[in-house]
């Protein structure tokens, strides 16, 4: 089907963000394909020790009320607790949840008014009015799984009539608002594969207005494995919220690997994520603030891995 | 058969209990469906983005917002309004608390509200203050201020269960 | 006025919990909402709206849009040239744009056409030419900037309007005091928000009469404004309010969309509907007005005050609106809590090209209200007062005039304070101003504050010797009570007082009445759902017609039984002998007794309020036949490394004179809890000054309104302080009650961690900073340093009933040369 429709074709799963997109016109696809009725798309499998592989369609509602992904993946339940609303979680993928479009204050607003301030690089204009001088799109990653995907190593599985291929999660965001995805329109997203629950921890911090609807303003994903004697062996920091994609610290998470996890490293971690945090003026709240709080929320996301 | 017509599509879905068949523009969400082809103008419309939650009906038993899915995704499937929630001229128990506790003031909202908190007490019979506001965080109220939403819910929620439970004195007549 | 309807009988009706009369239809979806109604033939309706903050119209050009197969019709300003607005000073409105647009949001076109769909597309196809014009953004720069006006009317350049009053001698007062104390605040402008957009259709029949149903609450002003711009006589123009699905103020204009469904229905002869779209609601706005204020106020020791100079500049957007009398209502009422013997209150309103501002819930009360309380809380910390004790030691008298002329009656204040304090535990909370002292941790804080409000301003918005509330009651001989009354139910349930009360009144079942209200044809005149009137207007209107019709029917029946008039009471749907209840009819068959002797039975009941004692120049704002009261007390709980404020609980006392129905009480008060909690917490209507002022973000997303999630716990105490001039003495509490909760957060936040913030709402940046300034050793306060320097005219100068004044303004004095 998606080969019939050509470019002008688009999967939607639970329509949560392309819909309200479409009636302001921001994407203006022809033709629309639901996923929502593959079954393949629709399922969980796998456990713990093997790894577990999520299907692209499973709603975010399905992967909260989950008993073993409660068990064996809470920060993955966690997270996808804190998206939006529970009637959105009702409709709501994972998948879409993972490719949710970039969101900037100058284009999350409907034809009039995008027309009002004369459009903006990411649809129909050609200035970027968060930062007029640059060629590229600022929009946030905005979605709250990546950020947490990202950190624990997820893997992501897509088709297309080409065959498959899989992806590190990683590896599958672009930092551009515009092209944001390393993914061809006509690949389709199958699956989430989790890497086995063998030792590490992992947490979600989220930032913004109000406890429900709104959208990250800042995100901070934190995960660490830790050795038999109680060291950290790996770690990995990831921000949401504040860039085209997911940033991730590296020089954060190496400042844990190593050592216990204690209050000295913790700082120590937040002080880098802070230094690496640039966010810009195109969502809630004023971007000083939320560099601010990129120090407090890793606080919070590493404190939170402490046992 | 004129032109749109022919374009209409067509489905057959169980709706309040009756199986129904309509015909609509393929384009429409089910919020335009009911409210213009079925003409069930109990569920409203806020914003029709998906950010109010004032659109609510159950699909599947599940509360979702029917301004951001497609009628045709309805197709074969249950779809409960607040036209649907009274049985026979009985109102539903949390019906009758709202309308005891004046947990519907200007109204509107309220069918959204009504079958979010079915949704909840279908899953929890016996919910804490907490768990009714986590559920009916995906709905906007600008006249309660919720507080007798929450005691309406917390009324049903006994009645369902079987239990006699009185309307609370502090909810009718405030603190003494 | 009979102060007690019910000639001093237990209430059976009245104080009781009882469901509304349209509890059940709300409960299942059968309410009908004006967009709800489908009309055969029915046409939809999309304007235009300018993309430009302010420019002159230089072409319109319709012909493809009028070509696109579907369109019907399409008209512009020069098809509706009569301009209208609300007040009789400001009718500055076009229905759709003459010569120039004022604001990202002004209708300049409208399309008629066969679905929405085409409306949508032939909108866009109409070609709009626009000269733009240099924008006035901001307060700062309508009084710096002149040219160009938003309008060719006002006080000066971009000045709308000027006030400057004075009562008594203030400088005198400010000599007196022990402490003058002068702080500046910022209160920025919000929205009402309502869950409905709102929406209109309109017909014309084909004998030429016009209805329209509109989700409005002042069906009458909408009635006057159609008659004036379409040139109908009024008597072919049917107005219908449907009920409102949420209103805050926001739906008390007469909007362009009700004017352009009802043109499109003359030119078309087919009914025409709009429903606005969200973003259209935060372009018709009409919402609170940012306000700037400066208060300067001298106390003695013990913290009574001498005398207040409180100014204020208000942002009101690219209209009038109401907003004369919001910038009225800004001085007006800081005299009716506590005593305030001198007083001087100077305003500004300006326009900018921003939509218009207007009444939300509380009237240009709510700024004043918060720059009052949260000085006083500063000022308490300056003399060593407790803050309630200093509120508590200075109230207003009740049965008394203020300076600035307006007459309290009953005062029910002081005993909202003793309630929440003792409901609240304050003295184990609040230790003094010593931070070394606390009893609460650091973080977690409480704070107090007061307010007041009308119920119903004492004249109406335009001129007139005639009631501002009539009540028609038809009674037929099956029993049945039918009571017709322009008031509109936004939710408050205005609809069922008019039944409890009648009930009441004529001793049967609430349910037993058929309630017909807000249509212009059907029901007499009541001014509309604003101001806080309805109750106590229509309410008291009620009474009058319910005891008239109750002395037909015991005129009847003390014949029929051979007993005097005086011994006929009625209750539980009989009428009877109260020296010997067995004897007596039942309600239906006394009815047919008054038939038989009187004729058909139809009573009337009308309300004027009484007048004030304000006979000055300004006078006619603030005036109310009573006040209500209220006190709040929040407990918050502020994280210091975010800056993020938790209201955790409110203890909420109100003085609603006599509940006529406690639980429809309670849910006023809880949902003004919420509104006022959204105010101070998060909700701002912002526009991007360096890009063509368009709003930041019309949206249900970016417009932050708490959710269930952020809404505190509400302890809610009623005190009954019977008003004389209330029906039953209930006095009102749709509005009142939100006004003390954006102050008493802002002082629980001082007393939690020590920054004032003198700007609402407090976001955590504002917390955080004003708590790193502290760190640093700075004064710890967020909140704005000046105001602008405006011309003042001279004060006009009334002498305060202590100095014997009469309540005129004194004459200027002359100038001898």
């Amino acid at each position: 089907m998606m080969g019939d429709a050509g470019p002008e074709g688009q999967f939607v799963a639970g329509g949560t963000d392309l819909y309200p997109n479409m009636k302001r016109r921001q994407q203006t696809p022809r033709t629309v394909i639901s996923v929502m009725r593959l079954p393949e798309l629709n399922q969980i499998s796998g456990d713990g020790k093997t790894g577990t592989r999520i299907g692209a369609s499973v709603t975010l509602t399905d992967i909260c009320e989950h008993s073993q992904l409660k068990r064996e993946y809470p920060a993955v339940v966690a997270t996808a607790k804190l998206i939006s609303t529970p009637l959105l979680r009702n409709m709501g993928t994972i998948g879409g949840n993972l490719l949710l479009d970039t969101r900037c204050n100058y284009y999350d607003q409907n034809y009039e008014w995008r027309k009002g301030i004369n459009f903006c690089l990411k649809k129909d204009g050609d200035v970027c009015w968060v930062a007029p001088g640059s060629s590229k799109c600022w929009a946030v990653q905005s979605s709250d799984l990546a950020p947490l995907l990202v950190a624990l190593g997820a893997r992501i599985r897509l088709a297309s009539t080409l065959g498959e291929r899989v992806v590190d999660a990683g590896g599958f965001y672009n930092d551009d608002g515009i092209d944001y995805l390393h993914k061809r329109p006509d690949e389709l997203l199958v699956d989430i594969q989790l890497p086995p629950a063998n030792g590490w921890r992992a947490s979600y911090r989220k930032l913004r207005r109000r406890g429900a609807f709104d959208f990250p303003v800042l995100g901070v994903a934190a995960w660490a494995k830790f050795d038999a004697m109680g060291t950290v062996a790996e770690a990995k920091l990831v921000l949401g919220g504040i860039a085209p994609s997911p940033i991730e610290v590296e020089e954060a998470a190496q400042t844990l690997i190593g050592r216990r996890l204690d209050e000295e490293q913790i700082q120590a971690a937040a002080e880098k994520t802070y230094i690496k945090a640039r966010p810009l003026d195109n969502t809630d709240f004023v971007m000083n603030w939320r560099k601010q709080m990129t120090r407090e929320y890793t606080l919070r996301a590493l404190r939170d891995l402490q046992v | 058969m004129s032109e749109s017509e022919k374009n209409k599509a067509h489905i057959k879905f169980f709706l309040n209990g009756e199986e129904t068949e309509v015909a609509f523009a393929p384009h429409k969400t089910l919020l335009e469906v009911l409210r213009e082809d079925l003409g069930l103008t109990g569920t409203k419309h806020g914003c029709e983005l998906g950010e109010c939650g004032t659109c609510t009906v159950l699909v599947d038993g599940r509360s979702i917002l029917s301004c951001l899915m497609l009628g045709l995704d309805a197709e074969e499937r249950e779809v409960t309004t607040i036209e649907g929630m009274a049985e026979a001229g009985e109102l539903h128990p949390l019906q009758d608390a709202f309308a005891d506790l004046g947990a519907a003031q200007c109204g509107y909202c309220s069918p959204g509200f009504l079958l979010a908190a079915k949704e909840l007490l279908e899953k929890h019979p016996k919910p804490d203050r907490e768990l009714i506001k986590e559920a009916l965080s995906g709905n906007l109220c600008r006249c309660t201020g919720y507080i007798k939403i929450y005691e309406a819910v917390e009324v049903a929620a006994a009645r369902l269960r079987g239990e006699e439970m009185e309307l609370p004195r502090e909810s009718l007549y405030g603190c003494e | 006025m009979t102060k007690n309807g019910n000639n001093g009988k237990p209430l059976k009706v009245v104080g009781k919990p009882f469901r509304k009369v349209d509890a059940r239809a709300k409960c299942t979806g059968q309410t009908r909402f004006a967009d709800d109604i489908v009309l055969p033939r029915m046409l939809y309706c999309k304007m235009l709206r300018s993309h430009e903050p302010h420019a002159l119209i230089k072409k319109i050009d319709a012909k493809k849009a009028l070509a696109l197969p579907g369109v019907v019709a399409i008209i512009t300003g020069s098809d509706l040239p009569i301009p209208y607005g609300i007040l009789p000073v400001s009718q500055d409105e076009h229905a759709l744009c003459i010569e120039k647009v004022r604001f990202v949001g002004d209708p300049v076109a409208a399309v008629a056409a066969l679905d929405e769909d085409i409306a949508f597309e032939a909108m866009n196809l109409i070609e709009v030419e626009y000269e733009p014009l240099n924008t006035i953004s901001s307060i700062d720069e309508a009084v710096m900037i002149d040219e160009p006006r938003i309008h060719n009317y006002g006080d000066s350049g971009n000045i709308h309007k000027k006030i400057s009053l004075e009562f008594g001698d203030v400088e005198a007062g400010f000599a007196e005091a022990d402490l003058v104390r002068e702080d500046t605040f910022f209160y920025e402008g919000n929205t009402h928000l309502p869950l409905e957009q709102h929406a209109a259709v309109a017909h014309f029949d084909p004998d030429g009469k016009l209805t329209l149903w509109s989700s409005t609450q002042t069906p009458h002003y909408v009635h006057r404004a159609l008659a004036r711009v379409l040139e109908l006589p009024a008597s072919h123009i049917r107005v219908i309010a449907t009920p409102n699905g949420g209103g805050f103020g926001g739906k008390s204009d007469p909007f362009n969309h009700e004017v352009v469904v009802s043109k499109l229905a003359m030119l078309t002869g087919r009914p025409v509907k709009v429903t606005l779209t969200r973003e259209e609601v935060f372009y018709c706005h009409r919402g609170r007005h940012p306000v700037l204020m400066q208060v300067k106020t001298g106390v003695k020791k013990d913290g009574a005050i001498t005398a207040m100079h409180f100014k204020s500049f208000l942002d009101g957007g690219a209209y009038g609106s109401y907003g004369v009398a919001s910038t009225f209502y800004t001085g007006a009422l800081q005299t009716v809590t506590y005593e305030v013997p001198r007083y001087k209150f100077q305003g500004v309103r300006c326009f900018t090209n921003k939509p218009p501002c207007g009444p939300k819930r509380g009237h240009g009360t709510p700024q004043p209200r918060y720059g009052l309380e949260v000085q006083l809380d500063k000022i308490a910390e300056q003399l060593g007062l407790d803050p309630i004790e200093i509120r508590r030691n200075h109230l207003v008298k009740p049965f008394s005039v203020t300076a600035n002329y307006l007459r309290i009656g009953s005062m029910g204040l002081g005993a909202c304070l003793d309630k929440i304090a003792v409901g609240a535990g304050w003295r184990n909370k609040f230790s003094g101003w010593d931070p070394d002292k606390r009893k609460l941790p650091y973080g977690k804080g409480i704070g107090v504050a007061c307010s007041s409000y009308i119920c119903g301003a004492g004249l109406p918005i335009y001129w007139n010797n005639m009631p501002q509330s009539g009540v028609q009651l038809r009674l037929d001989r099956q029993g049945g009570v039918c009571v017709m009354c322009g008031s509109t139910d936004i939710g408050q349930g205005s609809d069922s007082i008019l039944a409890y009360i009648v009930a009441e009144v004529l001793g049967i079942d609430p349910f037993d009445i058929r309630v017909v209200t807000a249509d212009t044809d059907l029901t007499p005149v009541d001014l509309g759902s604003y101001s806080s009137r309805v109750t106590l207007m229509s309410g008291n209107a009620a009474i009058q017609a319910a005891e008239r019709a109750r002395e037909l029917l015991a005129i009847a029946v003390a014949e029929r039984l051979g007993v005097p008039i005086e011994n006929i009471s009625l209750a539980e749907r009989r009428v009877f002998d109260v020296e010997n209840p067995e004897a007596g009819v039942t309600f239906a068959e006394a009815v047919v007794l008054a038939e038989s002797k009187f004729g058909t039975i139809g009573t009337v009941g009308s309300y004027s309020p009484p007048p004030s004692p304000g006979k000055y120049k300004g006078s006619g704002v603030g005036p109310s036949p009573a006040y209500s009261y209220s006190a709040a007390i929040a407990e918050v709980d502020v994280d210091p490394a975010t800056g993020i404020v938790v209201v955790e609980r409110i203890w909420i006392a109100h003085d609603v004179g006599q509940s006529i129905n406690p639980v429809l009480v309670m849910g006023q008060v809880e949902g003004s809890v919420y509104m006022g909690l959204g105010e101070i917490l998060m909700e701002e209507m912002a526009y991007r000054a360096n890009r063509n002022v368009v709003h930041k973000f019309p949206s249900m997303l970016e417009y932050k309104s708490p959710t269930t999630l952020e809404m505190c716990d509400v302890k809610t105490y009623l005190i009954e302080d019977a008003d004389p001039n209330g029906p039953f003495g209930a006095k009102e509490v749709g509005q009142g009650p939100l006004l003390p909760v954006p102050p008493a957060v802002a002082n629980a936040v001082y007393n939690a961690v020590g920054v004032r913030i003198d700007e609402v709402p407090i976001t955590p940046e504002k917390v955080l900073k004003a708590l790193r300034e502290k760190a640093k050793g700075r004064s710890g306060r967020y909140g704005p340093e000046s105001v602008p320097e405006v011309s003042w005219p001279e004060p006009l100068k009334v002498l305060t009933p202590a100095e014997g004044g009469d309540g005129r303004e004194l004459p200027h004095v002359a100038v001898h040369s």
